[in-house]
């Protein structure tokens, strides 16, 4: 019985190796099955992300096998069998000033680059347009203020009413837009709990705090044109599960054009609004 | 009630184990011995509790959709109670309300603890907090505002009802008591250690439990406020939270990871001092750098106290992963690292607190169960997490479904561990052979091998003079 479960486990660190090593190769703005790793880098700061990532991970692959292979020497060659009369040895100075110094100078080699990425993603530097995005209790919404301010909410496509091909809990009904090769600012704040805006292909993920205006930005190559996906990642009671993010990333010329369709269609939604604006004033 | 109360005072009898019997001993109880029995079955049925309220989160994400939790509300409440209960009545009363009162005045050589009675308090306390704890699942729709339970979600808004206001107290009450247990071990560890028991000298245990005990005085006062600032946001119009009133939500999560980092070394420390007792133990040597050692563990106490801005990164001030890899990264932390140590713990110490032996047969069997089962369940969950699933959610793209499975097949066979640990015990207790005074042969050089086992209700009363023992 507990044979043939040492077997059964076996069969499924292997069968899931052979999975990953194809989720590995796999690529898109979407989750897929048994995906092991990032999804792939849309944005420098994901991909500085992504290399910072990779440099830390080699450097912890390094001490695992260090401490494993003094772990297997000392079962092995100091066991109660092999040594039965154990040293007294208790101090050598060196060595602990070595196994101090080391750890401290491996910290300052992640120290350095990681505080250069937290800098490179805190604020745009020359940033063409802005957008806006307000969460909800549970959806989002998004404003251009660059392109006449039009504004409009993005909320979940229930799982009834998918079409073929959509994903479920991450299609939205209006997804947002923006254009490639541009360097665009997020402004983020919300409307009533903590949120997350967290597009994993991006490197964003930030927080949505009411009475405070929070920071990111995008800049997507023109070779990443494309959708991607993302979903609320701060816990904002019941329905945290369901108010997904989609992106389209367009072309500059299918951004304009997508613009002047969108100030139509998202400008009629508006005019109550307005109405009543005008007459209080 | 009169032979109770001479029995108290009769330390003078010599050895003889007088003391109240029935209730009265547990209730009222001012022995270190039996408080530390009692934080071990507290922690023990609170274990049970948080298990199995995984173990519903991870059945209903063992697929994706919304199977056995139709209500996300309640998978919710569930993900705030597992973790309130695994890291205030489970970590912290086994490690520190457990082995510490158990075994700090058996390895420093002092008959009891400094302030027994407030120690008793301690203890009662704990199991007040965990009442509210239990209490807040069961009123009205539940805390559904996670561990941290940040404002806005948290304040009566968006959590109306008295569900949080049950948490809050249950912080409130519990923290209280580690608070005094802090002093306690301080008081004691500072001024009662037998002659001989310098600093330079006490056992790595004792070192990890006095630096906890600091960390746990100093950190817990920050959460208190903090949430009685939360309180009265909820009940009496304050907004220090609010941004409506001039608060701001992000002050919360400064007051609670000020706590919150330290705690996590409150957790893991107490394991420090466990597995170097265990390892000098079974290596048949002192342990190898010990005041090195001993000053780590002081460091990290220190440093734990200016890093907490490293879990508010994407609050404001950036960075990358708080997803699901964060579930994986915490839970390496704790249930393999600090609950394998109180596994590590029961086994090395039952001998002494019950005078019986367990099964080695059993015990290897419930290791490995449990070793392969935590890594099954937690490291797939590093793989969703780098693919960008979402912490707290009950469903999840389709995407996601494949490590989740096998997530929750390492939870089915984690259970299974913990039930064969549970019959370990039972075995043990009922039919385990008589343990002698030292099981573990020459390596146990600490003092609490030096005394019967079980260890009788007053021990050291003539006090143990080491200043001729050889320093560790």
């Amino acid at each position: 019985m507990t044979k043939s479960r040492w077997i059964l486990f076996c069969l499924v660190l292997v069968g899931t190796a052979t999975f990953g090593l194809d989720a590995l190769a796999a690529s898109t703005g979407a989750p897929v099955p048994w995906q092991m790793y990032f999804r792939d880098a849309a944005t420098p700061v994901m991909q500085d992300i992504v290399d910072f990532h990779n440099l830390i991970l080699w450097i912890e692959v390094a001490i695992v096998l260090l401490v494993l292979g003094l772990m297997l020497w000392i079962i092995v060659k100091f066991n109660a069998k092999a040594n039965p009369v154990p040293t007294r040895t208790t101090h050598n100075t060196a060595l602990e000033i070595a196994w101090t110094v080391v750890p401290v100078l491996i910290l300052l080699v992640i120290a350095v680059p990681s505080m250069k990425l937290l800098f490179f993603m805190d604020k745009a530097k020359n940033p063409a347009m802005t957008l806006k995005v307000v969460s909800h209790q549970w959806y989002w919404s998004y404003e251009y203020p660059d392109h006449d301010g039009f504004t409009f909410d993005s909320n979940l496509v229930p799982e009834d009413q998918l079409k073929p091909g959509q994903l479920r809990l991450l299609e939205v009904d209006n997804r947002v837009v923006l254009p490639a090769d541009t360097e665009i600012r997020l402004v983020l704040t919300s409307d009533d709990v903590i949120h997350n805006w967290a597009v994993p292909s991006f490197g964003v993920k930030m927080d949505t705090v009411p009475g405070r205006l929070n920071e990111a930005w995008v800049k997507i190559d023109s070779k990443n044109i494309g959708t991607y996906y993302g979903q609320c990642s701060e816990l904002c009671g019941v329905n945290h599960a369901f108010m997904p993010i989609a992106v389209d990333v367009v072309s500059k010329q299918d951004f304009q054009a997508w613009v002047e369709q969108a100030r139509k269609k998202f400008a009629k939604a508006d005019e109550p609004l307005k109405v009543v604006d005008a007459g209080t004033r | 009630m009169a032979e109770a109360h001479a029995h108290a005072h009769g330390h003078d009898h010599g050895a003889h184990a007088h003391h109240p019997t029935g209730w009265r001993r547990w209730a009222y109880s001012t022995n270190h011995k039996d408080i530390g029995t009692m934080y071990i079955v507290l922690a023990f049925v609170a274990s049970l509790v948080g298990v199995a309220f995984s173990m519903m989160l991870r059945a209903e994400l063992a697929y994706p959709g919304m199977q056995l939790i139709h209500d996300q509300q309640f998978y919710n409440v569930l993900v705030t109670a597992h973790g309130l209960i695994m890291v205030f009545f489970v970590v912290m009363p086994s490690l520190i309300g457990g082995f510490g009162n158990w075994f700090v005045p058996l390895m420093i050589g002092t008959p009891d603890m400094a302030f027994p009675r407030m120690n008793n308090i301690s203890f009662w306390l704990t199991l007040v907090g965990l009442c509210l704890v239990a209490t807040s699942t069961l009123v009205g729709t539940g805390a559904g505002t996670g561990w941290t339970v940040y404002p806005p979600l948290s304040n009566a808004v968006f959590h109306p009802g008295m569900a949080v206001d049950f948490a809050i107290l249950s912080l409130h009450v519990a923290g209280a008591a580690s608070i005094l247990g802090a002093i306690n071990f301080i008081t004691t560890i500072f001024n009662m250690r037998a002659p001989g028991m310098t600093f330079h000298r006490m056992p790595l245990f004792v070192w990890a439990i006095l630096v906890t005990a600091f960390l746990l005085l100093l950190a817990l006062p920050v959460l208190a406020g903090a949430l009685t600032m939360l309180l009265t946001d909820r009940n009496f119009g304050t907004s220090f939270f609010a941004p409506q009133g001039g608060g701001d939500p992000i002050f919360w999560q400064h007051l609670f990871w000020f706590f919150g980092h330290p705690e996590v070394y409150i957790m893991i420390i107490p394991a420090f001092g466990i597995i170097s007792q265990v390892v000098s133990t079974f290596s048949k040597k002192p342990v190898f750098g010990y005041l090195g050692m001993a000053y780590a563990m002081v460091a990290i106490g220190f440093i734990g106290f200016v890093v907490w801005a490293h879990h508010m990164f994407t609050v404001g001030f950036n960075v990358e992963t708080r997803a699901y890899f964060v579930i994986a990264h915490f839970h390496y932390v704790l249930s393999v690292a600090a609950v394998f140590a109180i596994f590590t713990g029961m086994y090395y110490w039952l001998p002494k607190m019950c005078g019986r032996m367990y099964d080695e047969r059993l015990g290897q069997w419930q290791f490995w169960i449990t070793f392969v089962g935590v890594n099954v369940l937690f490291f797939p969950q590093h793989f969703l997490g780098l693919a960008g699933m979402p912490r707290r959610i009950a469903d999840y793209p389709d995407a996601y479904a494949g490590w989740n499975l096998v997530s929750s097949v390492g939870a089915a066979i984690t259970l299974v561990g913990t039930l064969l640990f549970i019959y370990l015990l039972y075995r043990t207790l009922t039919a385990g052979e008589r343990a002698p005074a030292n099981p573990w042969g020459e390596g146990a050089t600490t003092l609490e091998w030096t005394v019967e086992s079980p260890a009788p209700f007053h021990t050291h009363e003539i006090l143990p003079n080491i200043t001729t023992q050889p320093a560790e």
